[in-house]
């Protein structure tokens, strides 16, 4: 009976992973049969021994890893800055009608603003180094943050409040030992949508004055029709969306373990 | 003791007044097993509610031990229909809620927990977490959350309404082998009028709109009790009587309506 069981849950948790592998598989094998079968002008779309040989000489260059971490750095800074603002304000605009109705404007007229059309006046305001690059990054994420944590704190069922209101719970214990542990499963997974427009954003900042960077990687690229330079820009981006994802719901099984989740 | 007095509640919707609540006037004594037995609609969770302090009367007034109600507290503890553990808390945790948040020492908390879980038959599954329990363990969990309190009155919004019929009988055979030993103050709410005779000392049959108590029957079954007595004629005799109670109110209603 146990190892019967045993052996089927096996079977389903690795079921996925092939699915996963067999994806990657058909990306790859359907990129080198366009590329290297010449279906595709290596202009538009180099070959994967192309991209690995434009990873060689950038980091011969000495620019792939410190463009790299610059990157790195500016979406943390300011992701991390927009979930410090964003989680409290979101969580006191759930629990109060007033605090909602006084940010609830400002933050939905901002939030409707497209960021690109922000930057102009970014870099009026803050210039062109690396403090205009988070500010972009947190004007992005930080107002859809907050309305998206205020969403997940309303969720939290009304009776598992009036629970802990008959067992005696009051004041700052509420959200302490309540609506905070409640809504943190689904806090983590704003986060997490959140961390992929940081990248967007952080693109869309380096893209424009720039000198350093991965959007300045492939912009300068562009400029002398290096295709493959384009796509290792876009791999190591790609590659760092799927691990911080990755990353996050690691870390939500491992912090939440009590949490039921649709198909787990 | 409980006491309800003059108690009407009135809702608006839109232009419309609906009175839910009219003339409520009842009380539980000490140590006493109170049920209200209604058809749904007639009020007798919002009066439920109102005694937890979750709700506000529209006029009259709610007392427990001549303190009057004004919110919810830990003095009452409340079981709630709906499942309302805490789910990112194990088994014991949920149960050692209350009395942390009461502030009692963390060696009291552990031997009060192990109590509860003792006498509701969860020590086995003390450290899960809600989500690998059963409806019936759920309910166990908050029974003896509620119990661990140590509240003045114990109130059960239809706690087993939710439950197999097979479970219903085992929860309530629990619940009354619970209250035997504990002697808590109780007020239970149920649809189910085999469940209120069983379990109480004193039921309270309430009709609907306005929801009104109609008629107040003290049970003459003695305790011990098991589901045997389910098939006694005295049994039988106060099921008969409410049952054809409540039909011809059901009966005039829907004639005026």
């Amino acid at each position: 009976m146990e190892s019967n069981s045993k052996s089927w849950s096996d079977l389903i948790r690795l079921q996925p992973r092939a699915y996963m592998a067999m994806s990657i598989v058909i990306i790859i094998g359907f990129w080198c049969l366009l590329s290297f079968g010449r279906w595709v002008n290596p202009i538009y779309l180099p070959s994967p021994w192309a991209v690995m040989k434009a990873f060689v000489s950038l980091q011969e260059e000495g620019v792939l890893v410190p463009y790299t971490l610059i990157s790195l750095y500016r979406v943390l800074a300011g992701f991390l800055v927009a979930a410090a603002l964003a989680i409290p304000l979101g969580i006191v605009m759930a629990t109060s009608k007033r605090a909602e109705a006084f940010f609830e404007p400002f933050i939905d007229f901002v939030r409707y603003l497209p960021v690109t059309a922000l930057i102009p006046l970014m870099i009026l305001y803050f210039g062109i180094e690396d403090f205009e690059k988070i500010a972009v990054i947190f004007v992005g994420t930080f107002f859809q943050l907050v309305l998206m944590v205020k969403d997940t704190v309303s969720g939290v069922p009304g009776e598992l409040l009036n629970a802990a209101y008959t067992l005696g719970t009051r004041g700052t214990a509420v959200y302490t030992r309540v609506l905070l542990p409640a809504s943190m499963p689904g806090i983590m997974d704003n986060l997490r949508i959140c961390m992929g427009w940081a990248w967007t954003y952080l693109v869309v900042a380096e893209l424009v004055a720039a000198n350093s960077g991965l959007g300045f990687l492939i912009l300068r690229s562009q400029r002398f029709l290096q295709t493959d330079r384009i796509f290792a820009g876009l791999l190591v981006i790609g590659i760092l969306g799927v691990l911080t994802d990755y990353l996050f719901k690691a870390l939500s099984k491992m912090l939440f373990p009590w949490y039921e989740r649709l198909g787990n | 003791m409980l006491r309800v007095e003059k108690l009407n509640k009135v809702f608006a919707t839109g232009g419309d007044k609906v009175f839910a609540l009219q003339d409520i006037n009842m009380t539980v004594d000490p140590q006493e097993f109170a049920a209200i037995v209604g058809p749904s609609g007639c009020g007798k969770t919002t009066l439920l509610r109102m005694a937890a302090g979750l709700e506000t009367p529209t006029t009259g007034k709610i007392t427990l031990n001549n303190r009057a109600i004004s919110g919810p507290g830990a003095d009452r503890g409340m079981v709630f229909q709906a499942y309302t553990l805490f789910p990112w808390l194990t088994v014991e945790d949920n149960v050692a809620f209350g009395p942390r948040q009461c502030g009692v020492p963390e060696t009291e908390v552990k031997s009060i927990v192990d109590h509860y879980l003792n006498v509701t038959g969860l020590t086995r599954f003390r450290k899960l977490y809600p989500k690998a329990l059963s409806g019936g363990m759920k309910q166990r969990v908050a029974i003896a959350r509620a119990l661990a309190n140590t509240p003045e009155i114990l109130l059960m919004d239809e706690p087993f309404g939710a439950l197999d019929a097979q479970t219903r009988v085992v929860m309530q055979e629990l619940l009354l082998r619970v209250w035997e030993e504990d002697q808590k103050t109780v007020l239970f709410i149920t649809h189910d009028i085999d469940e209120a005779i069983f379990l109480a000392d004193t039921i309270h049959v309430m009709t609907r709109q306005p929801g009104t108590i109609r008629k107040t029957f003290k049970v003459p079954l003695s305790r011990p009790r098991d589901h045997s007595i389910l098939l006694t004629p005295d049994f039988i005799a106060l099921k008969k009587e409410i049952v054809e109670l409540i039909w011809t109110e059901s009966m005039q209603a829907a004639e005026e309506a």
